[in-house]
């Protein structure tokens, strides 16, 4: 098996799927703490299952389905950001947006006609990457990284508390808007290694699992981008020696990551609390 | 020597010397209104600085426009305002704000001391560490408040009391010049609410801090309130507590026949009519305006 691997790992097609899939966990990593923090499950599907019909359309006028997607998920980000500031007015513009968007990618599917294409999107095709596709998820990792590293204290502060950092001169709703924009790339990136349909495992689960871990913020978010690498990484070398899709294993380290945290945090804190006494 | 302005400020009180003409804040013939509705219009009340101003008047009256307007949030439509001497301005770093306990979520990943180390730099742009210093002053707030024995347990789990005073020692920890309070004693039993009312009536007299502080009981803070404005249905009363609680004043306010009644030490505001009477207990002792309810 290792024999396979070391074999596998030769190839340039891997080398690119363990390249954007490293730079696709740290980014999903630092954005999902904040995404578990703000509730916004509901808007990452919406960005992602908008950025699907983004990718069938640019693939029918023969563009980047790998650029589509980014600007599927940017416009519905901008979209969202204007019209649904408030938490009860984002969910209705959020489920507004989603379900006129999968219409349209549903046009655009029968318009092309090539299921392939979109299982790949849907479920997620890592091993598929170009080296254009790769410079493009580079560029755009670094941009979200910058963008969150220059953003992280007044985002923190707004996610955790919203109404005293409002007082203090924070930005909020600048902040807001902002974000999204950060999740709608990260939503871009992670739709490469998971798909749209699993995008969740990725900008959910490592979030809520470090949640689970500490309170210590920093560390949290430190377990959150480690967890994200470990289901990324371990899935595209589980899958280069199997059948099975990456897909299928990311959303298993990253699940049995979640289960180890929610029911192993709590048995660990009682140990602590017995060698305390 | 102190490298504090404001410790020779009182020393200077002290010794008899004419005070810091500045005040903490100077409403002129301000209004303030979110489109066609006046929240409140022409208030004219000037508050030196040290003293302890409350608040006052039954939900939706412009409590909280009025502290939103202080910190620069809610511009006015006429009139001025000064604070610390100039115009409000967004994220004033003399300013700090304790909110309403809303409780944070059980598993939200952060401690007692993140909260407090947000106060000195959860506005600035970047990563950024907190250095020495400020880490040494974060721990002083936590000790000026006696928290120092949950500073490390995740905030969600501690009690309402607990995270108030966190919150006290996150406005506090960058030295303000006015403490602005929102409702900090709502949903907190009586106990706690004696002890944060302290806390905060305390640095007032002790660091010579000016307090506005927003609630709907005044009996809580009766022992520290200076002065105090009552705002009801656009008009607003603002003076010393036995002026401006009084039946006529209040009848005045409301329009109507308003009795206040002053009972083992305690104040309380009864409306007649539509059977108004409001208990001792019950947090909501002013009666709500005639066509408050439309």
């Amino acid at each position: 098996m290792i024999d396979t691997l070391a074999h596998m790992l030769g190839y340039s097609f891997a080398q690119n799927a363990l390249v954007a899939g490293i730079l696709v966990a740290v980014v999903a990593g630092l954005v999902s703490r904040f995404v578990v923090a703000r509730n916004m499950s509901f808007a990452v599907h919406a960005l992602a299952e908008v950025g699907f019909t983004g990718s069938t359309g640019f693939i029918l006028i023969g563009l980047s389905p790998v650029l589509g997607l980014l600007s599927g998920s940017m416009l519905t980000a901008l979209f969202i950001g204007t019209l649904g500031l408030r938490v009860r007015e984002r969910d209705a513009v959020v489920g507004v947006v989603m379900a006129f968007g999968l219409g349209l990618g549903v046009l655009f599917i029968t318009l092309y006609a090539r299921y392939a294409t979109a299982v790949a999107i849907l479920f997620g095709a890592i091993t598929t990457v170009s080296r254009g596709d790769l410079v493009l998820l580079v560029a755009v990792a670094v941009v979200t990284l910058v963008g969150l590293g220059v953003m992280y204290r007044p985002l923190t502060f707004a996610t955790v508390d919203p109404i005293v950092a409002e007082a203090r001169g924070v930005p909020v709703r600048l902040i807001s808007i902002l974000f999204l924009l950060i999740l709608a790339a990260a939503v871009a990136e992670a739709v490469q290694v998971v798909g749209v349909l699993l995008i969740l495992t990725l900008l959910i689960t490592p979030g809520a699992t470090a949640e689970r871990l500490t309170a210590q913020p920093g560390l949290a978010t430190v377990a959150s981008v480690s967890i994200a690498l470990l289901a990324t990484v371990g899935g595209i070398l589980l899958a280069l020696v199997t059948t099975v899709p990456v897909s299928f294993y990311v959303t298993t380290i990253a699940f049995v990551c979640y289960l180890a945290a929610r029911f192993g945090g709590p048995a660990m804190e009682r140990l602590r609390g017995l060698r305390a006494e | 020597m102190s490298a504090n302005g404001r410790t020779r400020y009182r020393g200077a009180l002290a010794t008899g010397q004419a005070p810091d003409p500045e005040p903490a804040m100077c409403f002129d013939r301000a209004t303030l209104a979110y489109g066609d509705r006046v929240v409140w219009s022409e208030l004219s009340m000037t508050v030196p600085q040290g003293e302890f101003l409350a608040v006052l008047g039954p939900n939706g009256s412009g409590k909280t426009s009025l502290l939103r307007a202080l910190l620069g949030l809610a511009p006015l439509a006429s009139g001025s305002l000064d604070v610390l001497g100039r115009p409000p301005q967004r994220g004033n770093p003399d300013i700090g704000y304790v909110p309403q306990h809303a409780g944070f979520d059980r598993d939200v990943p952060l401690r007692g001391r993140d909260l407090v180390a947000l106060g000195i730099d959860g506005h600035r742009w970047g990563f950024g560490r907190l250095s020495r210093a400020d880490r040494d002053r974060v721990e002083a707030a936590l000790e000026d408040v006696a928290a120092g024995s949950y500073a490390d347990a995740p905030i969600g789990r501690l009690s309402g009391g607990e995270q108030q005073r966190l919150r006290i020692a996150q406005a506090l920890v960058g030295n303000p010049k006015l403490l602005l309070c929102d409702e900090p004693l709502a949903s907190l039993d009586m106990r706690y609410q004696q002890e944060i009312t302290e806390l905060i009536g305390g640095w007032s007299r002790d660091k010579g801090g000016t307090v506005v502080f927003v609630t709907h009981d005044v009996n809580p803070v009766l022992g520290f309130a200076d002065r105090v404005v009552f705002v009801v249905n656009g008009r607003w009363a603002a003076g010393r507590t036995d002026e401006v609680l009084t039946s006529e004043t209040m009848s005045g306010l409301y329009d109507a026949p308003v009795e206040v009644l002053r009972v083992k030490g305690r104040i309380v505001v009864v409306g007649e009519g539509s059977g108004a009477g409001f208990d001792i207990d019950e947090p909501h002792h002013f009666p709500e305006p005639a066509g408050a309810h439309q």
